[in-house]
């Protein structure tokens, strides 16, 4: 259907094929969030990863970074139709959070949780292979509270909401089981090239 | 009454636009029929596309101004942004008959109905009144009255959406209590404070209500609700009461 009179802004053809269905392209970096912004010292932070209920290792803040460090330049989609490209972070990708904890992934699905109780479900394959990261600095500089400061999970391939912010867990679960939006009518997966933004999509 | 929301969700449908009110010089309130009625609560919002000719299309997310006993009718107060495609379309192009494209109810946390009480305190900014007066009206059209606090922050008296309304309930009373704060006009009109939220200013507002809310809905930029925030945490309102909607692009 169309809209009367509306013809609307196009995109440079350079970049068109870059951004997802329904989305619109932005050079700020908006922040959204169910809550107040948690704020973490790294001298307070600390990172478990779990195997069900299981705590497999706990890293704090300068363990953690002596983990192996990745730079990662990626455009994100976020479910509220703005996207951004050529985003830098850096960070320690899941793969080297596993071989570091000396696990392979023990089951198909994982929540990340949050320090103000913020969860949501990935698939551990969507975490692997260097598609994700626990990301510490976003453009050459630590991440800021309240873009998830000190540390949050970067999974660019899926809307953003995916990207937990304040981090401090990964759990691999026997199920997949939905996170804090997706028990609140968000989709269970949320691929942007797919329009997977609400539970149905 | 759950399946029927997720189903009327997961669908675009086509919206007449039946209404257009300038609220402010810069928000306009518009009215739309969805051709698909659905229940929504207050606080939640829909996602609106426009379709140009050659198949281009371009989505924005609104949060809803009606209450729910509306009767079928959304209104959305839309905020003109002076780069916006959308906006621009609502405030430039749009008329009554005009058809475009509506999906929701959407979001499940920013929510509040009278079965979930009091006493509440709501904070504002700008158009991040919308929402909060959503549940005002629907607070109204219930005929409940838990107690409630609103804050509302606007640059100028003028900027401020849905004023004579608010002041209406305020003059009812029903343990309604609104103050107003302007960040831009100092002493022109009778408002509370005229300054940026700050610490002292929630500490008061906390001390004005008779008892501590039980739930606090924060809605307004990034830098406005990262404020408001920042200051209930500081006089000791707990994180987990707190709910924050925070207006992006």
């Amino acid at each position: 259907m169309t809209t009367r009179g509306f013809t609307g802004r196009r995109q440079p053809p350079e970049i068109t094929d870059r951004i997802p269905p329904g989305q619109s392209l932005t050079d700020d970096f908006p922040v959204l969030s169910a809550g107040p912004t948690p704020r973490i010292r790294t001298e307070d932070w600390s990172f478990t990863l779990k195997a069900g209920p299981k705590p497999v290792i706990k890293w704090d803040w300068a363990e953690f970074n002596t983990l192996p460090q990745t730079k990662f330049t990626r455009d994100i989609h976020c479910v509220t139709a703005w996207s951004k490209l050529d985003t830098r972070w850096q960070g320690v990708l899941i793969d080297d959070v596993l071989a570091e904890a000396g696990i392979e992934p023990p089951t198909e699905f994982t929540l990340a949780h949050s320090y103000d109780g913020y969860s949501t479900n990935v698939p551990a394959k969507d975490l692997l292979g260097g598609k994700a990261m626990i990301a510490t600095h976003y453009d050459g500089k630590p991440l800021t509270p309240d873009h998830g400061g000190p540390a949050r999970l970067l999974v660019p391939h899926l809307y953003f909401w995916k990207s937990a912010k304040w981090i401090n867990g990964l759990q691999f679960t026997t199920r997949d089981e939905p996170g804090f939006w997706e028990l609140r009518g968000y989709h269970t997966y949320g691929d942007p090239w797919r329009e997977q933004r609400y539970t149905g999509d | 009454m759950q399946e029927q929301a997720v189903s009327a969700q997961a669908k675009w449908q086509k919206a007449a636009i039946t209404g257009l009110v300038r609220q402010t010089p810069r928000v306009i309130s518009i009215f739309f029929r969805p051709s698909l009625i659905f229940p929504y609560r207050p606080g939640q919002h829909v996602d609106v596309r426009l379709s140009a000719p050659d198949g281009y299309q371009a989505q924005r997310s609104y949060s809803i101004a009606s209450a729910p006993e509306s009767g079928g009718v959304i209104e959305l107060a839309i905020e003109r942004l002076d780069d916006g495609e959308v906006s621009t379309f609502f405030h430039d192009v749009a008329t009554i008959g005009d058809e475009i494209e509506l999906r929701g109810p959407i979001g499940g946390h920013f929510i509040w109905t009278v079965e979930d009480g009091g006493p509440i305190l709501l904070i504002g900014g700008g158009s991040g009144v919308v929402p909060l007066v959503s549940m005002l009206r629907h607070r109204a059209a219930q005929n409940a009255s838990p107690p409630v606090l609103l804050l509302y922050s606007a640059r100028t008296w003028d900027e401020l959406i849905f004023r004579e309304e608010l002041l209406a309930l305020k003059q009812e009373g029903n343990r309604f209590d609104l103050v107003l704060t302007l960040t831009r006009e100092h002493a022109a009109h009778i408002a509370d404070y005229d300054r940026r939220i700050d610490p002292a200013m929630v500490a008061e507002l906390l001390h004005r209500m008779l008892s501590p809310p039980n739930q606090v809905f924060v809605c307004g930029s990034n830098a406005f609700v990262t404020a408001a925030s920042d200051a209930l945490i500081a006089a000791d309102v707990p994180a987990a009461i707190i709910r924050t909607e925070r207006y992006g692009v």
